[in-house]
């Protein structure tokens, strides 16, 4: 499904600022901003050219009209009556509108998002509310199908935002906020951190990734299956020395200590999961194609690419050995 | 038209028939003026002599309006091009993706930087410093009412900004954004001083604005010209009034927010830390609730200059005056409620969005107003075609049309895709450079004949104008789009392959040529300045406002009785008639430097205020505020503490000379006219200062106990240790007695021959009373186990406490000034100025000492 030359061309597909992104909604919820959108810049341009229009007027005109705009009851009119109809009338469409993006039927399918200093921590819910597969930095939802993300933070404020797909929502810690996501075709959608989050802000980034229904229920199994493996897994037959070594290395470096890997001893909570590391269209939290020079680059030195990440630089490490690792990585499908 | 008096009717007679005086005085009397014959000889010289500016060195301590505004643009104007440059180098880092020109922390604090700097070091004061030199002039007082305190918040914010500029060379300077959201500028997270430096800066601003708004409201309601009324008031003495009522109302916010910020940071108190019962979004909504009136405390001043200027570019009357006072007071009023639009995102409940987005629109309505009555007034005249007509047209243009992207932004579905992208970032540059720095230009070219008698050169203002214009065109409308485009704000770099470097590398070209613009008015203003004031300027402008009067040091010769809303143009006559000496004061009455008390509706005269000369100890006083903060930011605690104490010694060195009485108890302030030269109570100009100085301390309380509501509200869960109240009742004696005690003090003095003594000693006695229920209140909470760092009732209670232990300090400080006073006899009776502020402020601190005791034990009132 996805080769890494295919991943990374989908993933600059999904970054590509033009066209711009708030203007080409691929949503329900962000089909409608973006025609609130145009009707805004339409309305504004036309009310911005008849001022300019009056100022023109005022200064160069011929004396009648000069005379005419001169006057109190011109401000009465322009400045006062018409914009308080036209601001009236923006109001009242306005607000059915968002009534419509945020309303909750109850039934929609859960998913919860925590921000983190740089990442993105991700969790797929039952009705209940109880966690049946993690993942970290990227979303996978079902295509038509209104998606409710909870929107959590483990240390500073961050935001949530998918431009094609709607608006932004902040996570603020000690709240829980949500945000009401649909996709209407599948494809891989490209977000970033909204809000200052201190250093590395800037490289905080995401990746939507939206399946046509029936796809996304069979992945979503697999990944339950995954994350239901309590017991390590022996290596499989005929593995890859490389992925072995890697596997290795993994334990006594101290990967462990921060990262988890379902179905083995490695259970650290404090970076992104690394069950299914091996799949996700990008690294470092939506910044770099994933293959395996880049997996080979992250883990050697993150802290150049990403300055002030949380994740120490492993200069220490041979090229054989970050080999190792990256070829491991990318087993874990 | 009751009996016309010997010498005629007159407009001001007229008036007398209409309206009952205000304050017993005879309108009739106006009718003086201007008083015929020659003025006596050596009166002129003595008036120059008295107010004569100190030379050379000396001049530092010099406290005039003309001296100290003068300053104070400068320094303001200095922190634009500095924050500006900052800017530059930004531009440049986001030209290409992933340029590397300067590294990620650097480019946070340059950010951080440019925001802070621009709206607390360059907007605010800005606004401010023009109105210290401009309000005197139009209301033709001799100066403002304090000219020392206008000299102490001008040093105090000189030095404390520069202090917090220089951070940025020692990579030192804070470095979370404008706003420093906690948690991410709490300790935990930004673990330098670099956001304490923050704090500090802002902390001068806080001092500087208060300062400078009840100086300016006492100024407008008490300094007017004789006859000026609030209907022939001119359109900027409005605009500072609202500027400073919105200063006094917005800033309480403002500086409990930012004390709340650092006792978190120096004390571990959770205000803001959800993992202990705080919350992010009370330092938000504290926040906002100054910052977005901040954009309006900028917006108005500028926006009444444009209607100053805009009236004497076209020659005519302004179209809709009683229309855009209105609005202005509608603008001021409106943008109290509607703070939580910059917190779309934060998850607010749908009805309260609804409300935001409905207030934010409203709010562009009266500005819509404005901008049609500018344009009506151009052209109902004939526009002039010079150099501040240019700034003026352009920037209403430029604002109409950040006003309307406010729109845009203020509709939540739109918000929730433009909010914190560069869409907003484009939004609030084009308001307020079309709101603030193209009015404040147009300002320097049209006012710079009247301070120095020479003109800005017109051929470089045409350039200046169409570079700046330009560039602000070439830099932020492209930004609207980089915003489209995906872009969030506050990034130092982005990846490549996402086209974004094509808008940013327009944006940084016009970034430069907008800075060529202000490099050339820089160049013409250093050239203009240079050298001595050629003296008065003409009125070059024709314009109809008294700051075109003939002034010197003394600002005006005499300040003439006003009869209309633009003097200027009904009276001909009036400047040389000012000039000849033919009206009020047109000499020194007491020998002093004094200026014309007026009554606050009718402007009819009340006493002669005799003013405050050169003076070291404001500069020295601030000089050691400075150190005080600064050392305590780097945690030098022994000197600062040093600091501190030689702070108190040099504000009491200058208070010690405030309150004196001139041999004469009444003077003839011209025309046989005979006013009192001391008044104490509440027709004293003190007295309105002391009654806004306790409105300001009871806002900022009141936002105490808001964050202690809110967080109550919040997180009802760590409301863990049960109110102790046995404290109650003693504690509500023991403020009954203090406000007993210090409303006493008055009658006492009046009545009582040994007055003055009884008057000193029931200061104490309230003074005692309100520390020692303090003591009680704090340790109640104590002994029942309360903690500041344990809970956000801990850090909420001790919040209260600790402000009004700041206040009881300042109590504490009074009543030692007093009796030193009362013991040296300089504390009279019947009345003195001295008592009649303290006794405000005691009363005050009592109110204030109710509410944190009673509050926090009786809400939530089941707790236990």
């Amino acid at each position: 499904m996805s080769q890494p030359t295919s991943s990374s061309s989908r993933l600059a597909e999904a970054l590509s600022g033009w066209p711009p992104p708030v203007l080409d909604p691929r949503g329900p919820l962000s089909n409608t901003t973006t025609t609130l959108a145009w009707v805004l810049i339409a309305l504004m341009t036309i009310i911005f050219v008849l001022v300019c229009v009056a100022m023109w007027v005022a200064l160069y005109g011929s004396d009648p009209l000069r005379a005419r705009l001169g006057g109190e009851k011109v401000v009465r009119w322009f400045g006062l009556i018409v914009p308080a109809g036209i601001l009236l009338a923006l109001l009242a469409w306005g607000t059915t509108m968002v009534a419509g993006m945020t309303t909750l039927r109850g039934d929609e399918l859960r998913m919860r998002i925590a921000g983190n200093i740089y990442w993105w921590r991700v969790s797929y819910l039952d009705a209940s509310g109880r966690e049946v597969a993690a993942d970290a930095n990227e979303l996978h939802i079902p295509v038509g199908q209104p998606v409710v993300v909870e929107m959590v933070s483990e240390d500073v404020i961050h935001s949530f935002w998918v431009p094609k797909l709607g608006g932004k929502m902040d996570m603020i810690p000690g709240r829980v906020n949500r945000l009401k996501l649909q996709a209407d075709r599948a494809g891989v959608y490209g977000g970033q951190c909204a809000e200052f989050c201190g250093g590395a802000h800037s490289l905080m980034g995401f990746v939507v990734v939206a399946h046509e229904a029936a796809d996304w229920q069979r992945w979503l199994e697999r990944r339950r299956v995954a994350a239901a493996a309590t017991t390590p897994t022996a290596a499989p037959a005929g593995e890859d020395a490389a992925v072995q070594r890697g596997r290795q290395l993994f334990a006594e470096v101290g990967c462990a200590v921060c990262h988890r890997v379902a179905g083995t001893a490695a259970q650290g909570l404090s970076g992104p999961d690394l069950t299914h590391v091996g799949s996700r269209q990008s690294l470092g939290a939506g910044i770099l194609p994933n293959n395996r020079a880049t997996l080979i680059g992250w883990i050697g030195d993150s802290q150049s690419i990403k300055p002030n990440n949380r994740m120490p630089a492993y200069r220490s490490l041979g090229a054989g050995e970050l080999n190792a690792l990256a070829a491991y990585m990318e087993s874990l499908r | 038209m009751s009996a016309p008096t010997a010498g005629g009717a007159t407009g001001a007679a007229d008036d007398a028939a209409d309206r009952p005086s205000e304050t017993g005085f005879d309108p009739r009397l106006y009718a003086r003026f201007p008083t015929p014959g020659k003025r006596p000889a050596g009166e002129f010289e003595a008036l120059e002599q008295v107010w004569a500016t100190p030379s050379g060195f000396s001049r530092l301590s010099a406290v005039n309006n003309n001296v100290v505004g003068f300053y104070f643009i400068v320094t303001a104007f200095g922190f634009f091009v500095a924050a500006g440059i900052l800017s530059l180098v930004m531009r440049v880092q986001l030209t290409a993706p992933l340029a590397g020109i300067v590294p990620q922390e650097t480019y946070n604090q340059l950010f951080t930087m440019h925001g802070s700097v621009m709206m607390f070091l360059f907007a605010v004061p800005a606004v401010e410093a023009i109105a210290v030199m401009l309000l005197p002039q139009m209301l033709a007082a001799r100066d403002l009412p304090f000219p020392r305190l206008s000299a102490y918040s001008f040093w105090a914010y000189a030095i404390g900004g520069t202090v917090f500029f220089g951070s940025v060379f020692f990579s030192l300077a804070p470095s979370d954004g404008w706003f420093m959201y906690p948690p991410l500028s709490s300790g935990v997270y930004s673990k330098g001083i670099n956001a304490d430096f923050w704090l500090l800066g802002i902390g001068f601003i806080e001092i500087s604005a208060i300062a400078g708004a009840i100086e300016l409201i006492v100024g407008v309601l008490r300094t007017r010209a004789p006859g000026m009324s609030l209907a022939r008031m001119p359109v900027y003495a409005w605009a500072v009034l609202i500027f400073g009522v919105m200063v006094i109302i917005a800033f309480p916010a403002m500086i409990m927010v930012t004390f709340l910020l650092e006792l978190e940071r120096a004390f571990n108190w959770p205000l803001f830390d959800a993992t202990r019962g705080g919350d992010p979004l009370l330092y938000q909504h504290l926040f906002w609730f100054f910052g977005h009136p901040d954009v309006y405390i900028i917006f108005i001043p500028a926006s009444a200059m444009v209607s100053t200027m805009v009236v004497a570019v076209a020659r005519k009357p302004l179209v809709g005056h009683e229309l855009v006072v209105l609005a202005m007071i509608a603008t001021g009023f409106i943008s109290f409620g509607v703070w939580a639009h910059h917190m779309f995102t934060v998850g607010l409940p749908e009805l309260a969005a609804g409300y935001f987005s409905a207030a934010s629109m409203a709010v562009a309505i009266p500005a819509g107003a404005q901008v049609f009555a500018w344009i009506a007034t151009l052209a109902s005249g004939r526009p002039q075609r010079n150099a501040p007509a240019r700034f003026l047209v352009g920037g209403i243009l430029i604002f109409v049309m950040g006003g309307l992207t406010g729109v845009m932004v203020g509709m939540v579905a739109f918000d929730g895709q433009a909010h914190d992208t560069y869409f907003v970032v484009a939004h609030f540059h084009y308001v307020l450079i079309g709101g603030m720095v193209f009015p404040l230009f147009a300002g320097f070219y049209y006012w710079t004949p009247m301070v120095i008698g020479r003109a800005l050169s017109e051929r470089i203002g045409r350039c200046v104008f169409w570079l700046m214009f330009t560039g602000v065109h070439v830099t932020f409308l492209p930004m609207h789009l980089t915003g489209l485009m995906g872009m969030p704000r506050r990034v130092d770099t982005y990846l490549p392959g996402r086209l974004w470097e094509i808008p940013n590398a327009i944006s940084t070209v016009g970034a430069f040529i907008m800075a060529a613009g202000v490099l050339l008015f820089l160049v013409d203003a250093i050239r203009c300045y240079r050298g001595p004031s050629s003296g008065n300027a003409e009125n070059v402008f024709g314009a109809g406002t008294l700051e075109w009067l003939a002034t010197g040091n003394y600002a005006v010769r005499s300040i003439p009785v006003v009869r209309d809303l633009e003097p200027l143009w009904a009276d001909p006559h009036l400047r040389g008639n000012v000039e000849s000496g033919r009206y009020f004061l047109p000499g020194t009455a007491t020998g002093e430097r004094e200026t014309l008390v007026t009554s606050t509706l009718q402007a009819e005269p009340q006493y002669v205020q005799v003013m405050p000369g050169p003076s070291w100890w404001p500069l020295l006083s601030a000089v050691f505020t400075a150190g005080f903060f600064l050392l305590l930011t780097v945690k030098a605690l022994v000197l600062s503490a040093a600091c501190g104490v030689l702070t108190v010694l040099c504000l009491t060195r200058w208070l010690w000379s405030n309150d004196r009485h001139v041999p004469l108890e009444k003077v003839d302030a011209g025309g046989g006219v005979m006013l009192p030269t001391y008044v104490a109570g509440p027709q004293s100009h003190g007295w309105w200062a002391a009654v806004l100085l306790d409105i300001v301390l009871g806002a900022i309380f009141l936002m105490a106990m808001f964050a202690y509501l809110y967080l109550l509200g919040a997180h009802p869960d760590w409301w863990k240790v049960p109110a102790p109240r046995q404290t109650l009742v003693p504690g509500l004696a023991l403020l009954a007695g203090a406000t007993g005690a210090a409303w006493a003090a008055r009658p006492a003095m009046a009545r009582f021959e040994r007055g003055a003594g009884l008057g000193a000693l029931l200061m104490t006695v309230s003074m005692a009373c309100l520390v020692v229920a303090l003591a009680l209140d704090a340790l109640d909470w104590w002994r029942a186990g309360l903690r500041g760092a344990a809970s956000g009732q801990g850090a909420a209670v001790y919040a209260m406490l600790a402000w009004h232990s700041a206040v009881v300090a300042a109590v504490v400080l009074s009543t030692v000034f007093y009796l030193l006073r009362w013991m040296r006899g300089l504390a009279p009776r019947p009345a003195n100025k001295t008592l009649e502020a303290l006794r405000l402020l005691f009363l005050y601190a009592a109110l204030e000492g109710t509410a944190a005791l009673v509050l926090p034990r009786v809400v939530p009132w089941g707790a236990a």
